[in-house]
Protein backbone atom coordinates (compact mmCIF):
# COMPACT_ATOMS: atom_id res chain seq x y z
CA UNK A 1 0.00 0.00 0.00
CA UNK A 2 1.28 3.26 -0.84
CA UNK A 3 1.71 5.40 2.79
CA UNK A 4 2.93 8.79 0.64
CA UNK A 5 1.67 9.45 -2.42
CA UNK A 6 2.52 13.06 -4.40
CA UNK A 7 0.33 13.94 -7.51
CA UNK A 8 1.61 16.11 -9.83
CA UNK A 9 2.81 18.90 -7.61
CA UNK A 10 3.60 22.19 -8.65
CA UNK A 11 5.73 24.32 -6.55
CA UNK A 12 6.70 28.15 -6.91
CA UNK A 13 9.87 29.57 -4.78
CA UNK A 14 9.41 33.39 -5.81
CA UNK A 15 9.17 33.64 -9.95
CA UNK A 16 10.44 30.18 -10.06
CA UNK A 17 8.55 27.47 -10.99
CA UNK A 18 10.92 24.35 -9.36
CA UNK A 19 8.26 21.41 -9.21
CA UNK A 20 6.88 21.28 -12.26
CA UNK A 21 4.59 18.12 -12.07
CA UNK A 22 5.73 15.70 -9.54
CA UNK A 23 3.84 12.32 -9.31
CA UNK A 24 5.43 9.56 -7.01
CA UNK A 25 4.52 7.19 -4.12
CA UNK A 26 5.88 5.75 -1.43
CA UNK A 27 5.11 2.15 -0.24
CA UNK A 28 5.03 1.16 3.27
CA UNK A 29 8.05 -0.54 5.06
CA UNK A 30 10.21 0.77 1.75
CA UNK A 31 13.20 2.46 1.59
CA UNK A 32 12.72 5.04 -1.62
CA UNK A 33 15.52 7.09 -3.30
CA UNK A 34 14.83 10.43 -4.64
CA UNK A 35 17.75 10.96 -7.01
CA UNK A 36 18.93 13.78 -9.31
CA UNK A 37 21.36 16.40 -9.57
CA UNK A 38 21.62 20.25 -7.44
CA UNK A 39 18.79 22.09 -8.39
CA UNK A 40 16.33 19.13 -9.71
CA UNK A 41 13.94 19.69 -7.05
CA UNK A 42 14.57 17.24 -4.48
CA UNK A 43 14.65 19.26 -1.68
CA UNK A 44 12.21 21.22 -2.80
CA UNK A 45 9.79 18.07 -2.79
CA UNK A 46 10.47 17.56 0.62
CA UNK A 47 9.75 20.77 1.23
CA UNK A 48 6.61 20.71 -0.09
CA UNK A 49 5.49 17.55 1.54
CA UNK A 50 6.26 19.54 4.73
CA UNK A 51 4.36 22.55 3.95
CA UNK A 52 6.87 24.86 4.01
CA UNK A 53 6.81 25.42 0.28
CA UNK A 54 3.12 24.43 -0.57
CA UNK A 55 2.57 23.74 -3.53
CA UNK A 56 0.25 25.87 -6.32
CA UNK A 57 -1.76 22.80 -7.39
CA UNK A 58 -1.38 18.56 -7.08
CA UNK A 59 -2.09 17.14 -3.57
CA UNK A 60 0.17 15.47 -1.12
CA UNK A 61 -1.74 12.65 0.62
CA UNK A 62 -0.31 10.54 3.51
CA UNK A 63 -2.35 6.79 4.72
CA UNK A 64 -5.27 8.24 2.15
CA UNK A 65 -5.25 11.38 3.85
CA UNK A 66 -4.90 15.19 2.19
CA UNK A 67 -2.51 16.77 3.87
CA UNK A 68 -1.14 19.53 0.96
CA UNK A 69 -2.35 22.73 2.48
CA UNK A 70 -2.75 22.08 6.62
CA UNK A 71 0.08 23.95 8.14
CA UNK A 72 3.72 21.95 8.91
CA UNK A 73 2.87 21.34 12.34
CA UNK A 74 0.22 19.16 11.67
CA UNK A 75 1.40 17.52 8.66
CA UNK A 76 4.32 16.47 11.62
CA UNK A 77 1.64 15.48 13.90
CA UNK A 78 0.38 12.66 11.06
CA UNK A 79 3.63 10.78 12.12
CA UNK A 80 5.89 12.27 9.48
CA UNK A 81 9.98 12.87 10.62
CA UNK A 82 11.90 15.51 9.05
CA UNK A 83 15.47 15.73 8.70
CA UNK A 84 16.64 18.63 6.91
CA UNK A 85 19.38 18.69 4.20
CA UNK A 86 21.39 21.73 6.84
CA UNK A 87 20.52 18.97 9.71
CA UNK A 88 18.73 21.87 11.70
CA UNK A 89 20.42 21.26 14.62
CA UNK A 90 19.56 23.17 17.77
CA UNK A 91 23.02 24.07 18.44
CA UNK A 92 22.53 25.96 21.95
CA UNK A 93 20.36 22.84 23.06
CA UNK A 94 22.03 19.92 24.74
CA UNK A 95 21.04 16.68 23.07
CA UNK A 96 18.87 15.78 25.65
CA UNK A 97 16.71 19.00 25.31
CA UNK A 98 16.74 18.12 21.70
CA UNK A 99 15.19 15.04 21.99
CA UNK A 100 12.84 15.93 25.13
CA UNK A 101 11.35 18.78 22.38
CA UNK A 102 10.73 16.09 19.62
CA UNK A 103 8.75 14.00 22.33
CA UNK A 104 6.95 16.95 22.84
CA UNK A 105 4.15 16.39 20.25
CA UNK A 106 5.30 12.50 19.13
CA UNK A 107 3.26 10.08 17.80
CA UNK A 108 3.14 6.75 19.51
CA UNK A 109 5.33 5.17 22.20
CA UNK A 110 7.94 8.03 22.55
CA UNK A 111 9.76 6.69 25.58
CA UNK A 112 10.29 3.03 23.33
CA UNK A 113 11.34 5.36 20.32
CA UNK A 114 13.89 7.46 22.12
CA UNK A 115 15.37 3.85 23.43
CA UNK A 116 15.53 2.44 20.73
CA UNK A 117 17.85 5.33 18.67
CA UNK A 118 19.54 5.39 21.87
CA UNK A 119 21.26 1.72 21.19
CA UNK A 120 21.33 2.85 17.33
CA UNK A 121 23.36 5.91 17.94
CA UNK A 122 25.22 5.19 21.78
CA UNK A 123 26.63 8.81 20.82
CA UNK A 124 23.86 10.20 21.81
CA UNK A 125 23.59 8.58 24.44
CA UNK A 126 27.34 9.06 25.23
CA UNK A 127 27.24 13.02 24.91
CA UNK A 128 23.81 13.58 26.64
CA UNK A 129 24.43 16.53 28.48
CA UNK A 130 26.29 18.36 25.48
CA UNK A 131 25.44 20.99 23.07
CA UNK A 132 24.44 20.25 19.75
CA UNK A 133 26.33 22.58 18.27
CA UNK A 134 29.52 21.42 19.62
CA UNK A 135 29.24 17.43 18.57
CA UNK A 136 30.89 16.34 15.05
CA UNK A 137 29.19 16.70 11.81
CA UNK A 138 28.36 12.78 11.79
CA UNK A 139 26.85 12.99 15.82
CA UNK A 140 25.21 16.05 14.45
CA UNK A 141 23.08 14.19 11.58
CA UNK A 142 22.59 11.06 14.21
CA UNK A 143 20.71 13.76 16.45
CA UNK A 144 18.40 14.69 13.66
CA UNK A 145 17.70 11.59 12.42
CA UNK A 146 16.95 10.32 16.06
CA UNK A 147 14.84 13.29 16.58
CA UNK A 148 12.76 13.10 13.28
CA UNK A 149 12.37 9.43 14.33
CA UNK A 150 10.99 10.43 17.90
CA UNK A 151 9.14 13.20 16.76
CA UNK A 152 7.04 11.02 14.12
CA UNK A 153 7.66 7.24 12.69
CA UNK A 154 5.21 6.86 10.03
CA UNK A 155 7.59 8.02 7.71
CA UNK A 156 11.14 9.74 7.36
CA UNK A 157 11.90 12.32 4.90
CA UNK A 158 15.77 12.51 5.07
CA UNK A 159 17.75 15.27 3.09
CA UNK A 160 21.17 13.91 1.83
CA UNK A 161 22.39 12.60 5.22
CA UNK A 162 25.66 12.09 3.40
CA UNK A 163 26.30 15.81 3.09
CA UNK A 164 29.95 16.36 3.78
CA UNK A 165 30.47 13.50 6.10
CA UNK A 166 33.72 10.56 5.72
CA UNK A 167 33.19 7.86 4.25
CA UNK A 168 33.37 5.85 6.98
CA UNK A 169 30.73 7.92 8.88
CA UNK A 170 28.19 7.64 5.51
CA UNK A 171 28.53 3.92 5.49
CA UNK A 172 28.12 3.81 9.56
CA UNK A 173 25.22 5.96 9.26
CA UNK A 174 23.53 4.34 6.26
CA UNK A 175 23.70 0.94 7.60
CA UNK A 176 21.36 2.60 11.02
CA UNK A 177 19.21 4.08 7.89
CA UNK A 178 18.86 0.17 6.88
CA UNK A 179 18.07 -1.01 10.48
CA UNK A 180 15.31 1.58 10.83
CA UNK A 181 13.74 0.08 7.97
CA UNK A 182 12.35 -2.74 9.68
CA UNK A 183 10.09 -0.18 11.64
CA UNK A 184 9.40 3.10 9.59
CA UNK A 185 8.86 3.46 5.87
CA UNK A 186 11.90 6.08 4.41
CA UNK A 187 11.89 8.69 1.64
CA UNK A 188 15.60 9.70 1.18
CA UNK A 189 17.26 12.57 -0.91
CA UNK A 190 20.71 11.30 -1.82
CA UNK A 191 23.17 12.19 -4.15
CA UNK A 192 25.80 9.83 -3.18
CA UNK A 193 24.57 7.00 -5.56
CA UNK A 194 26.96 3.99 -4.27
CA UNK A 195 25.47 4.14 -0.94
CA UNK A 196 21.95 4.73 -1.49
CA UNK A 197 21.89 2.29 -4.40
CA UNK A 198 22.80 -0.47 -1.40
CA UNK A 199 20.25 0.57 0.93
CA UNK A 200 17.25 1.33 -1.51
CA UNK A 201 14.29 -0.39 -2.65
CA UNK A 202 12.79 1.80 -4.90
CA UNK A 203 14.43 4.81 -6.94
CA UNK A 204 12.92 8.11 -8.62
CA UNK A 205 14.88 10.66 -10.49
CA UNK A 206 14.38 14.30 -10.97
CA UNK A 207 15.76 16.62 -13.57
CA UNK A 208 14.39 19.83 -14.18
CA UNK A 209 11.68 19.46 -11.87
CA UNK A 210 9.80 16.43 -13.07
CA UNK A 211 10.35 12.64 -12.41
CA UNK A 212 12.39 11.27 -15.04
CA UNK A 213 12.87 7.83 -13.89
CA UNK A 214 11.68 5.68 -11.79
CA UNK A 215 12.06 1.76 -10.94
CA UNK A 216 13.57 -0.84 -8.71
CA UNK A 217 16.72 -0.28 -7.33
CA UNK A 218 18.11 -3.26 -8.50
CA UNK A 219 17.56 -2.66 -12.12
CA UNK A 220 18.83 0.68 -12.21
CA UNK A 221 22.43 -0.37 -10.76
CA UNK A 222 22.58 -2.67 -14.13
CA UNK A 223 21.12 0.02 -16.29
CA UNK A 224 24.29 2.09 -16.88
CA UNK A 225 22.84 4.24 -19.38
CA UNK A 226 20.00 6.02 -17.15
CA UNK A 227 23.33 5.99 -14.43
CA UNK A 228 25.13 7.60 -16.90
CA UNK A 229 23.06 10.10 -18.16
CA UNK A 230 21.14 11.56 -15.02
CA UNK A 231 23.70 10.58 -12.31
CA UNK A 232 26.38 11.02 -14.11
CA UNK A 233 27.77 7.63 -13.50
CA UNK A 234 30.05 5.67 -15.42
CA UNK B 1 31.07 56.17 50.27
CA UNK B 2 27.41 57.00 50.96
CA UNK B 3 27.22 58.74 47.11
CA UNK B 4 28.85 55.22 45.57
CA UNK B 5 25.96 53.43 47.51
CA UNK B 6 23.19 55.60 46.04
CA UNK B 7 24.07 55.55 43.12
CA UNK B 8 24.42 52.14 42.86
CA UNK B 9 21.12 51.56 44.11
CA UNK B 10 19.56 53.99 41.81
CA UNK B 11 21.80 52.33 38.49
CA UNK B 12 20.52 48.90 39.71
CA UNK B 13 16.55 50.04 40.04
CA UNK B 14 16.65 52.10 36.87
CA UNK B 15 18.25 48.75 35.09
CA UNK B 16 15.73 46.98 36.61
CA UNK B 17 13.02 48.65 34.80
CA UNK B 18 14.79 49.11 31.20
CA UNK B 19 15.09 44.97 31.92
CA UNK B 20 11.61 44.36 32.22
CA UNK B 21 11.12 46.28 29.01
CA UNK B 22 14.23 44.92 27.28
CA UNK B 23 13.32 41.48 28.27
CA UNK B 24 10.13 41.15 25.74
CA UNK B 25 11.77 42.55 23.47
CA UNK B 26 15.05 40.57 22.66
CA UNK B 27 12.61 37.74 23.05
CA UNK B 28 10.16 39.04 20.49
CA UNK B 29 13.01 39.92 18.20
CA UNK B 30 14.90 36.61 18.73
CA UNK B 31 12.25 34.27 18.09
CA UNK B 32 9.95 36.43 15.73
CA UNK B 33 12.66 38.75 14.54
CA UNK B 34 9.96 41.23 14.54
CA UNK B 35 11.46 45.26 14.81
CA UNK B 36 8.78 46.33 17.59
CA UNK B 37 8.99 49.59 18.42
CA UNK B 38 5.71 49.28 19.27
CA UNK B 39 6.83 47.89 22.81
CA UNK B 40 7.49 51.29 24.04
CA UNK B 41 4.02 51.88 23.83
CA UNK B 42 2.73 49.34 25.68
CA UNK B 43 4.98 50.58 28.34
CA UNK B 44 3.80 54.08 28.18
CA UNK B 45 0.12 52.64 28.10
CA UNK B 46 0.96 50.28 31.40
CA UNK B 47 2.41 53.73 33.11
CA UNK B 48 -0.66 55.86 32.22
CA UNK B 49 -3.36 52.82 33.43
CA UNK B 50 -1.26 51.88 36.66
CA UNK B 51 -0.81 55.53 37.89
CA UNK B 52 -5.17 56.50 36.93
CA UNK B 53 -6.07 53.02 38.61
CA UNK B 54 -3.73 53.64 41.28
CA UNK B 55 -5.08 57.65 41.41
CA UNK B 56 -9.01 55.62 41.46
CA UNK B 57 -9.01 52.80 43.37
CA UNK B 58 -5.88 53.87 46.02
CA UNK B 59 -4.79 50.06 45.67
CA UNK B 60 -1.01 49.54 44.47
CA UNK B 61 -1.56 45.55 43.15
CA UNK B 62 -4.75 47.06 41.93
CA UNK B 63 -3.10 49.72 39.73
CA UNK B 64 -0.27 46.93 38.31
CA UNK B 65 -2.45 43.87 37.79
CA UNK B 66 -4.48 46.50 35.66
CA UNK B 67 -1.93 47.84 33.83
CA UNK B 68 -0.64 44.41 32.99
CA UNK B 69 -3.81 43.29 32.10
CA UNK B 70 -4.37 45.86 29.02
CA UNK B 71 -0.57 46.11 28.21
CA UNK B 72 -1.36 42.02 27.25
CA UNK B 73 -5.15 43.09 25.39
CA UNK B 74 -3.35 45.57 23.44
CA UNK B 75 -0.32 43.32 22.67
CA UNK B 76 -2.79 40.99 21.26
CA UNK B 77 -4.48 43.40 18.88
CA UNK B 78 -0.92 44.42 18.07
CA UNK B 79 0.48 41.09 17.22
CA UNK B 80 -2.68 40.21 15.33
CA UNK B 81 -3.55 42.83 13.39
CA UNK B 82 -0.30 45.47 12.84
CA UNK B 83 2.70 42.47 13.66
CA UNK B 84 0.81 38.89 11.70
CA UNK B 85 0.66 40.37 8.12
CA UNK B 86 4.64 41.85 8.44
CA UNK B 87 6.47 38.90 9.38
CA UNK B 88 9.15 38.27 7.51
CA UNK B 89 9.53 41.81 5.91
CA UNK B 90 12.00 44.69 8.40
CA UNK B 91 11.33 47.43 6.41
CA UNK B 92 7.19 46.68 6.72
CA UNK B 93 7.60 46.15 10.66
CA UNK B 94 9.60 49.16 11.15
CA UNK B 95 7.32 51.24 9.57
CA UNK B 96 4.18 49.93 10.82
CA UNK B 97 5.39 49.39 14.54
CA UNK B 98 6.50 52.93 14.71
CA UNK B 99 2.92 54.07 13.54
CA UNK B 100 1.98 51.76 15.89
CA UNK B 101 3.67 53.68 18.62
CA UNK B 102 2.63 56.65 17.48
CA UNK B 103 -1.10 55.78 17.94
CA UNK B 104 -0.70 54.33 21.19
CA UNK B 105 1.38 57.23 22.56
CA UNK B 106 -1.46 59.53 21.02
CA UNK B 107 -3.86 57.63 22.56
CA UNK B 108 -2.52 58.73 25.43
CA UNK B 109 -3.32 61.99 25.16
CA UNK B 110 -6.86 62.10 24.07
CA UNK B 111 -7.39 59.84 27.46
CA UNK B 112 -5.35 61.59 29.85
CA UNK B 113 -4.43 65.15 28.03
CA UNK B 114 -1.34 66.28 26.74
CA UNK B 115 0.22 67.09 30.41
CA UNK B 116 2.41 65.26 31.76
CA UNK B 117 0.45 63.62 34.93
CA UNK B 118 1.94 63.64 38.45
CA UNK B 119 2.23 59.82 40.50
CA UNK B 120 2.48 59.57 43.87
CA UNK B 121 4.58 56.78 45.99
CA UNK B 122 2.24 54.11 47.84
CA UNK B 123 1.27 54.69 51.17
CA UNK B 124 3.51 51.60 52.34
CA UNK B 125 6.31 52.12 50.13
CA UNK B 126 7.01 55.90 50.81
CA UNK B 127 9.97 56.37 52.80
CA UNK B 128 13.75 55.29 52.98
CA UNK B 129 16.10 53.12 55.13
CA UNK B 130 18.75 54.69 57.16
CA UNK B 131 22.26 52.95 57.84
CA UNK B 132 25.14 54.84 59.31
CA UNK B 133 24.67 57.97 56.98
CA UNK B 134 23.25 56.15 53.58
CA UNK B 135 19.84 56.72 52.67
CA UNK B 136 18.23 53.87 50.33
CA UNK B 137 14.66 54.96 49.38
CA UNK B 138 12.36 52.06 49.59
CA UNK B 139 10.71 52.24 46.64
CA UNK B 140 13.99 51.50 44.58
CA UNK B 141 14.73 48.60 46.64
CA UNK B 142 10.97 47.46 45.76
CA UNK B 143 11.77 47.63 42.75
CA UNK B 144 15.11 46.04 42.65
CA UNK B 145 13.28 43.41 44.09
CA UNK B 146 10.86 42.80 41.94
CA UNK B 147 13.11 43.14 39.02
CA UNK B 148 15.17 40.13 40.14
CA UNK B 149 12.09 37.74 40.88
CA UNK B 150 10.59 38.42 37.62
CA UNK B 151 14.28 37.91 35.82
CA UNK B 152 14.36 34.56 37.84
CA UNK B 153 11.05 33.77 37.12
CA UNK B 154 12.13 34.61 33.52
CA UNK B 155 15.49 32.28 33.68
CA UNK B 156 12.52 29.19 34.75
CA UNK B 157 10.35 29.89 32.44
CA UNK B 158 12.90 29.70 29.62
CA UNK B 159 15.06 26.76 31.13
CA UNK B 160 13.23 24.62 33.25
CA UNK B 161 9.47 24.37 31.05
CA UNK B 162 8.62 23.11 28.11
CA UNK B 163 7.30 26.13 26.50
CA UNK B 164 10.86 27.51 27.46
CA UNK B 165 12.62 24.82 25.41
CA UNK B 166 10.46 25.36 22.64
CA UNK B 167 10.76 29.11 22.93
CA UNK B 168 14.35 28.37 23.03
CA UNK B 169 14.63 26.20 19.99
CA UNK B 170 12.60 28.42 18.23
CA UNK B 171 14.81 31.17 17.99
CA UNK B 172 17.67 28.74 16.49
CA UNK B 173 15.23 27.38 14.42
CA UNK B 174 11.91 28.10 13.64
CA UNK B 175 11.49 25.48 11.00
CA UNK B 176 12.90 22.77 12.58
CA UNK B 177 10.08 23.47 15.22
CA UNK B 178 7.51 23.33 13.36
CA UNK B 179 8.48 20.26 11.87
CA UNK B 180 8.25 18.95 15.30
CA UNK B 181 4.46 19.31 15.41
CA UNK B 182 4.57 22.59 17.57
CA UNK B 183 2.45 25.29 16.67
CA UNK B 184 5.13 28.25 15.78
CA UNK B 185 2.10 31.26 15.34
CA UNK B 186 1.16 29.73 19.03
CA UNK B 187 3.88 30.09 20.49
CA UNK B 188 5.11 33.99 18.72
CA UNK B 189 1.82 34.86 20.42
CA UNK B 190 2.53 33.96 23.64
CA UNK B 191 6.05 35.54 23.69
CA UNK B 192 4.42 38.84 22.68
CA UNK B 193 1.62 38.65 25.31
CA UNK B 194 4.45 37.69 27.66
CA UNK B 195 6.61 40.77 26.49
CA UNK B 196 3.40 42.82 26.39
CA UNK B 197 3.12 42.02 30.22
CA UNK B 198 6.25 42.87 30.82
CA UNK B 199 6.79 45.83 29.17
CA UNK B 200 3.14 47.17 30.81
CA UNK B 201 4.64 46.17 34.38
CA UNK B 202 7.90 48.17 33.38
CA UNK B 203 5.53 51.30 32.87
CA UNK B 204 3.49 50.77 35.93
CA UNK B 205 6.46 50.34 38.15
CA UNK B 206 8.07 53.55 36.74
CA UNK B 207 5.45 55.83 36.94
CA UNK B 208 6.13 56.64 41.08
CA UNK B 209 9.34 55.68 40.30
CA UNK B 210 10.08 59.06 38.75
CA UNK B 211 6.90 60.79 40.06
CA UNK B 212 5.66 62.01 36.73
CA UNK B 213 4.24 60.05 33.28
CA UNK B 214 4.30 62.02 30.18
CA UNK B 215 3.15 60.10 26.61
CA UNK B 216 6.92 60.72 25.07
CA UNK B 217 8.11 58.38 27.77
CA UNK B 218 7.71 55.74 25.77
CA UNK B 219 9.92 56.43 22.25
CA UNK B 220 12.37 57.63 24.80
CA UNK B 221 12.25 53.86 26.67
CA UNK B 222 11.72 52.15 23.82
CA UNK B 223 15.48 53.34 22.22
CA UNK B 224 16.78 52.69 25.73
CA UNK B 225 15.82 49.11 25.31
CA UNK B 226 16.72 48.70 22.03
CA UNK B 227 20.31 50.11 22.86
CA UNK B 228 19.96 46.94 25.94
CA UNK B 229 18.86 44.56 23.30
CA UNK B 230 21.91 44.98 21.11
CA UNK B 231 24.74 45.58 23.66
CA UNK B 232 23.32 42.78 25.10
CA UNK B 233 23.10 40.38 22.36
CA UNK B 234 19.81 39.62 20.34
CA UNK B 235 17.52 36.76 21.56
CA UNK B 236 19.83 36.63 25.25
CA UNK B 237 17.30 37.16 28.49
CA UNK B 238 20.54 37.13 29.92
CA UNK B 239 22.43 39.01 27.78
CA UNK B 240 19.82 41.85 28.41
CA UNK B 241 19.50 41.81 31.96
CA UNK B 242 23.54 41.94 32.04
CA UNK B 243 23.54 45.08 29.39
CA UNK B 244 20.27 46.42 31.50
CA UNK B 245 22.79 46.63 34.56
CA UNK B 246 25.73 48.50 32.70
CA UNK B 247 23.55 50.82 31.08
CA UNK B 248 21.49 51.75 34.47
CA UNK B 249 24.43 51.96 37.02
CA UNK B 250 26.65 53.77 34.27
CA UNK B 251 24.02 56.00 33.77
CA UNK B 252 23.74 56.51 37.24
CA UNK B 253 27.34 56.98 38.06
CA UNK B 254 27.51 59.40 34.43
CA UNK B 255 24.92 61.83 35.49
CA UNK B 256 26.49 62.59 38.72
CA UNK B 257 30.38 62.77 37.52
CA UNK B 258 29.80 63.87 34.16
CA UNK B 259 26.56 65.11 33.96
CA UNK B 260 27.50 66.92 29.81
CA UNK B 261 28.79 63.30 28.80
CA UNK B 262 25.48 61.37 30.35
CA UNK B 263 23.62 61.85 27.15
CA UNK B 264 26.24 60.23 24.72
CA UNK B 265 26.46 57.19 26.87
CA UNK B 266 24.38 54.78 25.58
CA UNK B 267 25.60 55.63 22.69
CA UNK B 268 29.15 54.88 23.22
CA UNK B 269 28.28 51.63 24.80
CA UNK B 270 26.82 50.30 22.33
CA UNK B 271 29.34 51.47 19.94
CA UNK B 272 32.22 49.97 22.11
CA UNK B 273 30.62 46.58 22.20
CA UNK B 274 29.51 46.53 18.77
CA UNK B 275 33.16 47.07 17.98
CA UNK B 276 34.49 44.69 19.79
CA UNK B 277 31.73 41.84 19.53
CA UNK B 278 29.30 42.91 17.17
CA UNK B 279 26.89 39.83 18.50
CA UNK B 280 26.16 41.46 21.98
CA UNK B 281 27.95 40.94 25.02
CA UNK B 282 25.75 37.33 25.66
CA UNK B 283 24.72 37.22 22.09
CA UNK B 284 25.73 33.79 20.76
CA UNK B 285 24.14 32.86 17.54
CA UNK B 286 20.38 32.78 19.43
CA UNK B 287 20.80 31.05 22.92
CA UNK B 288 17.37 32.62 24.76
CA UNK B 289 19.05 31.62 28.50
Amino acid sequence: MSLLKLDNLETYLGQYHILQGVTMSVEEGSITVLFGRNGAGKTTTLRSIMGFNPSTTGTVHYQNQKISGIPTHLISRKGIGYVPENQGIFSALTIEETLNLARAKSTGDSEGKMEWMLELFPDLKKFWRKKSGLLSGGQKQMLAIARAYINGDGLLLIDEPSKGLSPIMVEKLMESILEMKEKTTILLVEQNFLMASEIGDYFYIMDDGKIVHDGWMQDLKEDKETCQKYLGIA
Amino acid sequence: MEVFINLLVNGVSTGLLIFLLAAGLTLIFGLMSVLNFAHGGLFVWGAFSGAWIFKETNSFLLAIAGAIAIGMALGWVLERFLIRPVYGNHVRQLLITLGGMLVLSESIKILWGPNPIRVNLPGWLEGSYQFDGIIIIKYRVFVIVVGLLLYLALWLLLSRTQIGLMIRAGVLDKEMVQALGINVKGLFTFVFLLGAALAALGGALLAPYSGVVFAEMGMQYAILAFIVVIIGGMGSLQGSALASLIVGVAGAFMAYYMPDLSLALNMLLLAIVLLVKPTGLLGEKGSAV
